[in-house]
């Protein structure tokens, strides 16, 4: 038995979908940042094994750039929380439903 | 084989922590399975020879994202179980596994029947022979700095902007700013306002919730015990 591409490929699926059911069910903005971490998890296998696979290493480089981002939106998003919790203390995703700009 | 068994063990440690990480009531426990998550993930990188991301992966994921978000669930307060007999949206959940079910069942599906001709791309034996010319840290360096340095740079100022914008979210605000946000928002009065009217206040009892990070009342929509 020999370790083909589709392994990779078929983890990351599954990996994917968990992390997006995850998003959907779950209603703790920060689990719910966890889930996305997930789902960017899983599409930086793909991109790797795809990588590997072409012999191409921009694969490499895209998973360089999507950890930098995966940061900034981690970053942005737990100061959205922090901010939220400190005008209502309400943790759950379904009590912000007031914008103002 | 040997590959397969790291594999096996790198995918069983992947998927487990995923769902630990949507099935947990704590969200400290789901902090702490996602790590397990990131490790397995890093080991399937290493197994095809990515040793630079495997490392990123456990400094800036595990060492740096988790480590922010056990910050932030510590500073809050907010480590408590979910209460997960409450459901806001009725039907959403049985929906989402459905959806879940439905993009799993098509995600397999696809690979599956792609499976030989998913890249159509078979290579050479001098191919395979280049590869070894160059560790994979050098051949990300040169690509990085020669066709994606404008990105590189891009990123620095993506980085900057998070960083200002981080600081002027979280910011105290100043007391005038308050009052001024405050009047244009009568859900949020503190009791102390002066000049507060009440009468566009929700109807929910003791829905006066404070702006500060002091106490405030339990209101009936809190769903967080």
């Amino acid at each position: 038995m020999e370790l083909t591409n589709d392994w990779y490929l078929l983890l990351s699926v599954a990996m994917f979908i968990i992390g997006a059911v995850g998003l959907l069910v779950r209603r703790n903005p920060l689990v719910m940042f966890m889930c996305v971490e997930l789902m960017l998890n899983a599409v930086n296998v793909t991109f790797v094994s795809l990588g590997t696979e072409l012999n191409d290493v921009s694969g490499q480089i895209a998973v360089f750039f999507v950890l930098v981002v995966a940061a900034v939106e981690v970053v942005v998003g737990l100061a959205l929380v922090v901010a939220i919790n400190r005008r209502r203390a309400s943790a759950t995703a379904d009590d912000v439903a007031v914008l103002r700009g | 084989m040997s590959e397969v068994i790291v594999f096996s063990v790198a995918a069983v440690i992947v998927l487990s922590g995923a769902v630990g990480v949507v099935a947990s009531r704590n969200p400290v426990h789901s902090a702490l399975f996602l790590i397990q998550t990131l490790f397995g993930v890093a080991v399937l990188f290493v197994l095809q020879e990515a040793h630079f991301l495997a490392a990123v992966q456990i400094v800036v994921y595990a060492g740096a994202i988790v480590i922010l978000f056990l910050f932030v669930i510590m500073l809050l307060g907010v480590d408590t179980a979910d209460d997960w007999s409450v459901e806001p949206i009725a039907g959403q959940r049985p929906l989402a596994v459905v959806v879940g079910a439905a993009l799993l069942g098509g995600g397999l599906a696809l690979v599956v029947v792609a499976s030989d001709s998913l890249t159509g791309f078979v290579r050479s034996e001098g191919e395979r022979a280049l590869d070894n010319e160059f560790t994979d840290i050098e051949r990300i360096g040169r690509v990085l700095f020669t066709d994606y340095a404008l990105s590189f740079e891009i990123t620095a100022a993506l980085l900057t902007v998070a960083v200002i914008g981080a600081v002027m979210l979280t910011r105290k605000l100043l007391r005038s700013e308050m009052l001024s946000d405050l009047e244009a928002d009568p859900m949020d009065l503190p009791p102390a306002a002066p000049g507060a009217s009440t009468s566009a206040a929700p109807a929910t009892p003791g829905g006066n919730t404070t702006s500060s990070a002091s106490a405030a009342p339990a209101t009936p929509g809190e769903r967080q015990s």
